[in-house]
């Protein structure tokens, strides 16, 4: 029996000290408080003094609530119970299934040795052409999708949980609003994804300590998933929330923040998240897309900025599109030349046209004289936008590259194309 | 054993309760409930009490856990065997501890870094008899393409006479292959290996000189414009996905060095396994033998502990200290010394030291300064020369230049490859801004046919820059012609295409030729009449040229396509 403690020395914040001693660092704690039990995890040991922090928050405790340690850090179970289930940021049970605690595993373990990682060799199909022939997704590959606040990217991660031709894919919510996690789950329901789908979701009411487990709880459950052969995919939306609640706590424990209020560790934080993306050599793998919305549509802001530089690429999401532009997959290449033999030189030829077709609009816009040529290229953006870059179609890449060889039949010559005679050979659709 | 027990645990840094006295910097281990030993190193001493940076993951260490005391500072293995590993930051080799520990990095693992049952032909060149002191040569082993020193401990300061030596035979490390006795008649058995403390530099060099040779990079752009020298120093900031990573695995495949270290530094695991696989592969033209026998790999990725990461750009610069010792030259490159200053923050915030802009300890700058400052060409007592260049990325927040880590680096380096969000969004790879660029060194070209280029470049942006506002109808012939000609020189010249085999590596010697062509074509008077006759005939050089620029060297396709270019160059001269 483990001893219990009832005199709590500070409450500051989320975070409570109490004089105890045989305490480990990370361990768990639970404390009973008037309004229930809350889980606490120890975050400091000074002496004699523990710092925890609590999941529930530090409103309502009183000094003479009790403490209780429980001898083991941060843990979820795992199973194959686990799927089409929903949890909060402690794993705790939101839907009215019942709780689970049959082979607890531990969260945030250590990182994939380097040396036993592969090159990413294969694409994920999502059906959507954006993102399958101009920017495919890799297995393992870690990708956040730069958003604008207002922009579809919920509905937009829901279509690809739904499309996405993966094994199982995990839902991480942070700071959702309630109606996003009843829109995710009702969609899911309804596309009949949730029976391989597993969440969990922090809502924007819930305690901010629970938004900090969110990410290790999925992608601990992932990594067990992925070990036994599963391809996952892991959904994170919104990375922003939490870095947020990272930097909430930061303040409250008074420690000195690096660039605008955020700890000088976000960097490190952030990456030791996305860096559990891996594909493992005869066996699972597991690829993170994450939702990072920029306050003030700002790039440079610390939190899409520091994503920037650990992921491998990033989509951005402008005006319900991804943006051709800046969007990139870095892994892109590892994988398009595998597909069809007309996919690479479809995705350069066809975004070099389209940003001819920018500077076309750009003309027409200051009132110059459009020439054929700008009638042309105008004609081609409109169709590009229309048919390419609709995020609500289901195509599979094949036909996406047809559809592909279609608009530019419709809008130009071959030899206007700048495409390889070759392909042009092939895939030039027949008049008649 | 001098021991102490845990009494306090704030992330990864531990304080303990000290039962002896204790060394700054010392190495100690914390004991765990589960037997786990986890490396740590003293760095801060306060009456009874130590505080220690644990290069491990914390969770689970327990107050009153012991922690025992090494004696000896945080070092590094020297010896035979360096050559195409793949450590972490503390040395430890990663494809072993795959070995042991399977997929993940379990902590407490630590494996000897050089091989212990590896033999190596061993061919002595001291005799008996013979006075040798610290970094003297008592043999050779073949190591990859080299003939690998096998040197008298740096650590050992005096004097030394040799009693006996091996023979010529096949040797472990551990194994003693001399004798030496200092004045007083102590004996010290020497073996082929030896510890060295990584914060502190190897200076066993008679004089160190001034970095005038280049070391080519077969980068047109650096090489011709923004050279490096051999035992010089460089850095490439650059916003994210700007090109700092494939810059400088380009760099690392061709550069024109004996040994090439890389320091992935807090970054992607995924683009060291490239390294990793790809190297083994490739052959380096000037051995014939595979990469990566030339290269070691220092891997401490940004999930890895923050505090390793900290140590391992010491590790790499020292490992590269002690090949520079046997006359070679060595690059180091790391990616980023962001990552690392940033470890510097982290820790430092853990100490709760007064902190400076951007919560950057007071002592950053001098940080860099002194990790530069590791970088060197020296002529060491046999004569031979050594180098070690040290090339750092540099992940600025924001994409800004304006800040701690940049600022401090620019201060000490000699060159300044700054790469350009513009410049990478137009895929004008290598992203590198020419203008605003700049490199102390002296390259391979004619200086006064350099700045001629250089000059005409920023006036061809100057035009472009207008052109934005009175459009081409208001811009004249003369200033088109120069917009034309800049763009002409930065497409096919100072961009280059480092996944096409050929134009990936540019020998000094086609580079010369080849700019040697342009800027005689930028000196002449071109008879173009108009601005659609003007912009035509450079795109039509501009595609010759490139492919030019994609043919091999000498080729027929080479030879065709100069012939070509020179006759439409030939057929507009006025
Ligand atoms: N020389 C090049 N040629 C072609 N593409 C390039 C080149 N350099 C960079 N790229 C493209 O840009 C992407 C990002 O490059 P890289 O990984 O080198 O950026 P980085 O500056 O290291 O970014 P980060 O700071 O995020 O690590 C690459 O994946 C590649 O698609
Ligand atoms: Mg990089």
């Amino acid at each position: 029996m483990r001893k219990v403690y009832s005199k709590i020395e500070t409450i500051a914040g989320n975070v409570i000290s109490v004089k105890a001693d045989g305490v480990s660092y990370g361990e768990l704690a639970e404390v009973s408080t008037s309004f229930g039990k809350s889980l606490a995890e120890v975050i400091k040991l000074d002496h004699g003094m523990v710092s925890l922090q609590v999941f529930a928050g530090g409103r309502g405790i009183s000094t003479g609530d009790e403490i209780r340690f429980l001898g083991h850090p941060m843990k979820v179970s795992f199973s194959e119970n686990l799927t089409g289930r929903i949890f909060n940021g402690s794993g705790i049970p939101r839907d009215k299934g019942p709780e689970l605690t049959e082979n607890m595993i531990s969260i945030g373990g250590p990182s994939f040795n380097p040396a036993k990682r592969v090159i990413p060799r294969n694409m994920i199909r999502t059906g959507i052409p954006m993102i399958d022939l101009f920017n495919t997704l890799v297995e393992s590959q870690k990708l956040p999708i730069f958003s604008v606040s207002g922009e579809p990217y919920n509905e937009l991660l829901a279509r690809i949980a739904m499309q996405a031709e993966v094994d199982l894919i995990i839902l991480g919510g942070m700071g959702l609003k309630y109606d996003d996690y009843l829109f995710f789950k009702d969609t899911l329901e309804e596309g009949g994804a949730l029976s391989r789908t597993i969440m969990f979701v922090h809502t924007a009411s819930d305690p901010t300590v629970e938004c900090l487990m969110v990410p290790d709880i999925s992608l601990a459950v992932a990594e067990k998933f992925a070990l036994q052969g599963k391809k996952v995919l892991v959904l994170l939306t919104d990375m922003t929330n939490f870095a947020d609640a990272m930097k909430e706590i930061a303040i409250t424990q008074e420690q000195v923040p690096s660039n605008r209020g955020y700890p000088g560790d976000l960097y490190s934080q952030l990456a030791s998240r996305y860096e559990k993306a891996v594909d493992i050599e005869g066996s699972g793998s597991i690829t993170i897309l994450g939702v990072t919305t920029m306050p003030g549509d700002d790039v440079t802001h610390p939190v899409p900025d520091n994503t920037g530089y650990i992921t491998e690429g990033q989509y951005y999401l402008k005006n319900g599109r991804i943006e051709p532009f800046g969007s990139l997959s870095r892994l892109k290449q590892q994988v398009n030349d595998k597909t069809r033999e007309d996919h690479r030189a479809l995705m350069d030829g066809m975004i070099k046209l389209y940003a001819a077709y920018k500077d076309s609009l750009e003309k027409q816009s200051m009132g110059f004289q459009m020439s054929a040529w700008d009638d042309k290229l105008l004609k081609y953006g409109h169709m590009f936008e229309s048919v390419m870059m609709d995020l609500t179609v289901n195509i599979p890449l094949e036909k996406a590259l047809d559809e592909g060889w279609r608009i530019l039949s419709e809008c130009f010559d071959p030899s206007e194309t700048g495409m390889k005679s070759s392909l042009i050979e092939k895939f030039w659709p027949k008049k008649g | 054993m001098k021991q102490g027990k845990v009494v306090g645990i704030n992330g990864n840094m531990v304080t303990v309760a000290l039962e002896s006295s204790v060394i700054m910097n010392e190495v100690g281990y914390i004991i765990t409930d589960e037997g786990k030993r986890l490396k740590s190193e003293v760095i801060r001493v306060m009456g009874d009490e130590a505080q220690l940076q644990v290069f491990e993951i914390t969770k689970g260490i327990s107050i009153g856990d012991g922690c025992e005391f090494s004696g000896d500072l945080l070092a590094v293995e020297l010896g035979p065997g360096l050559l195409g590993q793949v450590y972490d930051g503390l040395q430890n080799p990663l494809p072993e501890l795959a070995e042991q520990a399977g997929y993940f990095l379990e902590r407490g693992i630590y494996i000897d870094p050089l091989n212990r049952s590896r033999r190596w032909e061993f061919t002595p060149t001291a005799h008996e008899g013979d006075k040798v002191e610290k970094a003297d040569v008592l043999g050779t082993v073949p190591e990859g393409p080299f003939k690998h020193a096998i040197m008298v401990p740096f650590n050992m300061l005096d004097s030394y006479t040799v009693k006996s030596i091996k023979p010529a035979g096949s040797y472990l490390i551990t194994d003693t292959i001399a004798v030496v006795t200092d004045a007083r008649g102590n004996e010290y058995n020497l073996t082929m290996s030896f510890q060295w403390p990584v914060k502190r530099a190897i200076t066993c060099y008679e004089e160190r000189l001034k970095p005038v040779e280049p070391m080519l990079t077969k980068t047109r752009v650096i090489d011709t414009f923004l050279p490096v020298a051999k035992g010089g120093t460089y850095c490439i900031p650059g916003p994210f996905g700007a090109g700092k990573t494939v810059l400088q695995q380009t760099t690392s495949k061709y550069a024109d060095v004996d040994v090439v270290i890389v320091a992935a530094c807090g970054e992607r695991a995924g683009e060291v396994v490239e390294t990793l696989k790809e190297f083994p592969e490739l052959t380096d033209p000037k051995t014939g033998k595979s990469l990566m026998e030339r290269t070691i790999i220092i891997c401490n990725t940004s999930s890895m502990p923050v505090a390793s990461r900290e140590a391992s750009v010491y590790t790499a610069v020292t490992l590269a200290e002690y090949y520079r010792q046997m006359g070679l030259d060595v690059l180091l490159l790391a990616d980023s010394t962001s990552r690392w200053a940033q470890a510097m923050r982290e820790m430092s915030g853990r100490l709760e030291e007064i902190p400076g802009e951007e919560a950057f300890p007071a002592y950053l700058e001098s940080s860099i300064a002194g990790f530069y400052e590791r970088a060197g060409i020296v002529r060491l007592r046999s004569g031979k020369k050594g180098s070690v260049t040290i090339g750092g990325t540099v992940s600025p927040a924001g994409g800004n230049f304006e800040e701690p880590v940049t600022q401090a680096t620019l201060k000490v380096v000699g060159a300044f490859h700054g790469l350009s969000r513009e410049r990478s969004d137009a895929r004008k790879y290598p992203a590198i801004h020419p203008i605003d660029s700049w490199s102390k060194y002296k390259g391979i070209m004619d200086e006064k046919k350099t700045g001629e280029a250089y000059s005409l470049l920023k006036r061809g942006y100057e035009v472009e820059a207008m052109m934005k506002v009175v459009g081409e109808e208001g811009t004249s012939l003369a200033d088109y012609l120069i917009y034309l000609e800049g763009d002409f020189l930065d497409a096919v010249y100072f961009q280059q295409n480092s996944f096409d085999a050929v134009d990936a590596a540019v020998a000094p010697e086609r580079q010369e030729l080849v700019f040697n062509k342009i800027h005689s074509l930028l000196k002449s008077k071109l008879k173009l009449n108009d601005k659609t006759e003007a912009r035509s005939w450079f795109n039509s050089l501009r595609q010759k040229f490139l492919d030019w620029n994609y043919s091999e060297w000498e080729s027929d396709d080479y030879v065709k396509l100069e012939k070509e270019i020179d006759a439409q160059i030939a057929g507009m001269k006025a």
